[in-house]
C-alpha cells in the first residue's frame, strides 16, 4: 500500500495531532513513514502544511510530488484549495468548512465552497460543530481524522487503536470523547462520499 | 537496546549523539536547529548521565565551550542555524587548526528556500575554507549512524568535522533504528598540548599539518560507506545526487535510475570518483541543495571538459529548496497533469499573536514617532520582526543578530534621530551587548526597546540567557540609571509607555526601554503545568 497525504491548516490549529495518530497507526501497521513538518516563522498564524507518505515499501523523498497525493486533509477550507496541484486527479479532499479568518483579503466563502464542490472527489464538513454535538469542541481535529479514515488505507479499528494508545494517559473519558468525535467524523464522510 | 523510533532528522543526530557517548550539546536556538537541543535536555537517557544541555548565548560561545570540552576529552556537540555559522566561525575555524581530543561534531542545519531565515548560505563552504571534513546525511537513518560514525572519525584524526543538513532533513520523521547506548568519554588532557596554543609559530606548523591531513579526508571520502557509486545503463547523463537530493532523485525512479548515480554523503568531494563517473558519462547532472558548491568545484577535476549542468548552468532552479519536482527538467522528464492552483487562494503570512506584549509595544512605538518628521526604527531577528508587516509597518530594517543597536549607533552618527533599536531580550544578550557598549561610550543619541518576553520566542520559548538580570546589565555597561526604563506593554498601560518612549527620544543619548511582559505562548504553557 502506499499513500500521500498533504495536511493543511493554519499555524496553531494543530494539523501535526492528525497526522501524529495516523503515523502511530502506521507505525503499528509495519508501514514506512516519513513525515515533513513545518517548525518556525510560519507557525505564527501563517498556512502550514505537513507532507505524510506511508507505504509498505521504503520511501524516498520526504515531499510528495506534484500530483501525487492520495489525499488533502485541511481543517481550513481556503488552506485546502491551496494545494490543489499536489492532489491526483482522481484523489481525496477531505476539509473543515470553517474559514479561519486572519488576514484582511480572505476571499468570500461562498467562493471557496463552490470551488471545494467543483471538485469530483471531496468532503467538506463543519468539523467544529459536529464534534460539540458528538463529543467536544476540543476534538475538532479528531472529527476531521474521522472524515479522512476511509480514505487512508488504514482499516479504521487500527486507527482507533492509536487514538486510544495516544490519549490513554489522559484517561478513559478523553479517550472514549475523542473515540466518539472519530466515528461521528466517519459516519459523516461515508454519508457524504457514499461509500 | 536496540530498538526503532519515529525521529525527525534533528532528534536522529540528538539521540545519535546520545548513543556515541556525547557529554555535551552546546547550542543557541535556532530554525531548522532547534529541535537536536531540546531533544537532549528531554532524554531521559542524558538527564541520567548529566550531559550539559543548557543553552548558551549565541553560537560562538556555544562553539568555544565544545571546544574546550573537546579539550577535556569528552565528546561535544555544537548546533546551530546556518546564520549561526557565521557568528561562531572565529572559534570553528580555528577549530580546524588547534585540533581536537574527544570527538566533536558541529551541526549546521541551513535552510534553502528561506522558510525562517534571512538567506540561503551553504555551510559546506565553511567546511570546506575550514579544510574539515563534512558529512551530510541523506536520510533520517544516516543521521543517526553518521553521528556516531563522525564522532569516531573527529577522535580518529583529532579533527571538528561538519555535518550539514537542510530544513527537510532537520523537521521530516522516519522511523529510525536505533543501537545501544555507548558510555561517556573519560576525562583525559590533550597529548599535543601546544597545538591548542595557536600563536603564528605554531599556526604555520598546523596549517601544514592540516593541509596533509586533507589528503587522508579526501582519501577516505573516496571510499566512505556513504558516498556510492552505482553504475547505469544510460550514458547520456552521471548524476551526482548530494545528501537529500539523493532521495528527490530515487522518487522519480521508482523501478531504479537508468543513469549512473554518485550518492555523495561525505565530503571533500572524493575527485577520483567523479572520475569515474564523469569518464563514463557523456555528461554530468548535479543536484544539490542550497548553493552550486560541488557544481563549481567539479569543474576543476575532470581532465577533458564535459558539460556539466546544475544550478549554475539553469538546468536546476538557481535558487530555493530542491524538490521531485524543480529537478525535473534537468532529467529530461515531462510535466505531468495536475490541478490548476485555485485563482481564489491568497497568501496567508505569519503574523504575531493576539496579545502578545510586541504588538503593544509597536502600537505605543507608532503612536510616539508620528510626533517626529522622520523616524527610522532599526530592527532584529525574532518574533518582533513581523513588526514589518501590516498593521505596523513599524520597521525600516532587519539584517542579523544584534543589528538593531549598531544600526541605530551609526545612523546616529551620520545624523538621524530619532534612531530608534527594537531588540528582543535573547537578541540582545546574544549580539547587542557589545554594541551597546559601543553606544555608551560615545553617549551615542539612540533610543532602544529591549522587548523583553522572557524567552527566546520565534524558535518555540526557549530559556533567555539574560532573563531578570537586563537592568543590571544595561546599567553595567553604562547605561545611566535613570535612562534604563522598565514598562509593562498593555493597552491599559498605553499612555505611561507612550510618555516614556517620548522622554527617552528627546534624551539625547543613549537610553534604554524594556517592555516587559511574558510571551503568550510561554505563559500559557506554564499556566497548563501544575
Amino acid at each position: 500500500m502506499n499513500t500521500d497525504i498533504i495536511l493543511s491548516g493554519v499555524g496553531g490549529q494543530g494539523i501535526l495531532s492528525i497526522a501524529t495518530i495516523i503515523g502511530s497507526a502506521a507505525i503499528s501497521e509495519g508501514l514506512y513513514i516519513k513525515q515533513a513538518e513545518v517548525h518556525g516563522m510560519s507557525q505564527r498564524g501563517g498556512d502550514v502544511q505537513s507532507n505524510l507518505r506511508i507505504s509498505s515499501s521504503p520511501i524516498n523523498s520526504d515531499l510528495i510530488p506534484l500530483g501525487k497525493a492520495d489525499i488533502i486533509i485541511s481543517l481550513e477550507p481556503m488552506e485546502a484549495l491551496r494545494y490543489l496541484p499536489y492532489l491526483r486527479k482522481d484523489g481525496w479532499l477531505i476539509t473543515n468548512t470553517t474559514p479561519f479568518v486572519n488576514i484582511p483579503d480572505y476571499p468570500e466563502t461562498d467562493k471557496i465552497m463552490e470551488a471545494l464542490k467543483a471538485l469530483p472527489h471531496q468532503v467538506s464538513l463543519d468539523v467544529d460543530s459536529i464534534a460539540r454535538e458528538a463529543a467536544s469542541p476540543r476534538a475538532a481535529n479528531i472529527v476531521l481524522l474521522g472524515a479522512a479514515a476511509p480514505f487512508l488505507g488504514i482499516a479504521e479499528d487500527k486507527i482507533e487503536k492509536a487514538i486510544r494508545d495516544i490519549f490513554s494517559r489522559k484517561g478513559e473519558q478523553v479517550v472514549n470523547m475523542n473515540l466518539t468525535a472519530f466515528r461521528a467524523g466517519l459516519e459523516f464522510a461515508k454519508k457524504q462520499a457514499e461509500i | 537496546m536496540s530498538e526503532k523510533r519515529l525521529l525527525l532528522g534533528d532528534e536522529a543526530i540528538a539521540l545519535g549523539a546520545i548513543n556515541a557517548g556525547l557529554s555535551g550539546v552546546y547550542a543557541y536556538p535556532g530554525t531548522p536547529s532547534t529541535e537536536i537541543t531540546e531533544f537532549i535536555q528531554n532524554s531521559p537517557l542524558a538527564i541520567e548521565r548529566n550531559i550539559h544541555s543548557r543553552w548558551s548565548t549565541n553560537e560562538k560561545t556555544a562553539m568555544e565551550e565544545a571546544l574546550g570540552m573537546s579539550y577535556m576529552g569528552k565528546r561535544a556537540l555544537v548546533c546551530m542555524k546556518h546564520v549561526g555559522m557565521n557568528v561562531a566561525a572565529d572559534a570553528f575555524v580555528n577549530s580546524a587548526m588547534t585540533g581536537t581530543n574527544g570527538g566533536l561534531i558541529v551541526v549546521a542545519a541551513d535552510d534553502p528556500s528561506m522558510h525562517s531565515s534571512q538567506n540561503e548560505q551553504d555551510s559546506r563552504f565553511y567546511g570546506k575554507f575550514a579544510m574539515m571534513p563534512i558529512f551530510e546525511p541523506s536520510s533520517q537513518q544516516e543521521a543517526y549512524d553518521m553521528t556516531a560514525y563522525a564522532f569516531d572519525y573527529s577522535e580518529r584524526y583529532k579533527t571538528p568535522v561538519l555535518m550539514r543538513m537542510v530544513t527537510r532533513m532537520a523537521h521530516s520523521r522516519a522511523v529510525v533504528k536505533t543501537d545501544e547506548a555507548r558510555e561517556q568519554n573519560s576525562i583525559s588532557y590533550p597529548t599535543n598540548p601546544n597545538d591548542w596554543v595557536l600563536m603564528p609559530a605554531v599556526a604555520r606548523r598546523r596549517n601544514r599539518e592540516l593541509i596533509k591531513l586533507n589528503e587522508q579526508f579526501l582519501a577516505d571520502a573516496e571510499c566512505s560507506p556513504f558516498n556510492k557509486l552505482t553504475l547505469g545503463a544510460d550514458k547520456t547523463v552521471g548524476i551526482i545526487a548530494c545528501g537529500i537530493a539523493y532521495n528527490y532523485l530515487m522518487e522519480l525512479y521508482p523501478e531504479g535510475c537508468p543513469f549512473s548515480v554518485l550518492k555523495l554523503s561525505q565530503y571533500p568531494i572524493p575527485a577520483s570518483t567523479v572520475r569515474i563517473l564523469a569518464s563514463k558519462c557523456d555528461s554530468l547532472l548535479v543536484l544539490e541543495d542550497g548553493q552550486p558548491f560541488v557544481e563549481e568545484a567539479i569543474r576543476g577535476i575532470l581532465p577533458t571538459p564535459i558539460p556539466v549542468k546544475g544550478r549554475l548552468s539553469g538546468d536546476v532552479p538557481r535558487t530555493g529548496e530542491l524538490n521531485p519536482d524543480n529537478i525535473m527538467p534537468a532529467l529530461g522528464i515531462t510535466d505531468k497533469e495536475v490541478f490548476d492552483p485555485c485563482p481564489l487562494v491568497v497568501p496567508r503570512p505569519p503574523a504575531l499573536c493576539q496579545g502578545c506584549g510586541h504588538r503593544d509595544m509597536y502600537s505605543a512605538l507608532n503612536e510616539v514617532l508620528k510626533e517626529y518628521k522622520s523616524a527610522r526604527v532599526f530592527s532584529d531577528i525574532g518574533c518582533y520582526t513581523l513588526g514589518f508587516l501590516p498593521p505596523y509597518r513599524a520597521i525600516h530594517s532587519v539584517v542579523d543578530m544584534g543589528a538593531s543597536i549598531t544600526m541605530a549607533k551609526g545612523a546616529s552618527d551620520a545624523g538621524q534621530h530619532p534612531s530608534v533599536a527594537v531588540i528582543g531580550d535573547s537578541t540582545f544578550t546574544h549580539s547587542g551587548m557589545t554594541g551597546l557598549l559601543d553606544a555608551v561610550n560615545e553617549n551615542s543619541d539612540i533610543t532602544i526597546l529591549i522587548s523583553d518576553n522572557l524567552t527566546t520566542g520565534m524558535t518555540g520559548g526557549q530559556d533567555s540567557a539574560g532573563t531578570g538580570r537586563l537592568e543590571s546589565i544595561c546599567i553595567g555597561l553604562g547605561v545611566a540609571k535613570e535612562h534604563v526604563r522598565v514598562v509593562v506593554p498593555l493597552p491599559k498601560n498605553m499612555d505611561e509607555m507612550k510618555e516614556i518612549i517620548r522622554q527617552e527620544i528627546n534624551h539625547r543619548g543613549v537610553s534604554v526601554i524594556i517592555p516587559r511582559r511574558e510571551c503568550i505562548q510561554t505563559a500559557r504553557r506554564h499556566s497548563k503545568k501544575p
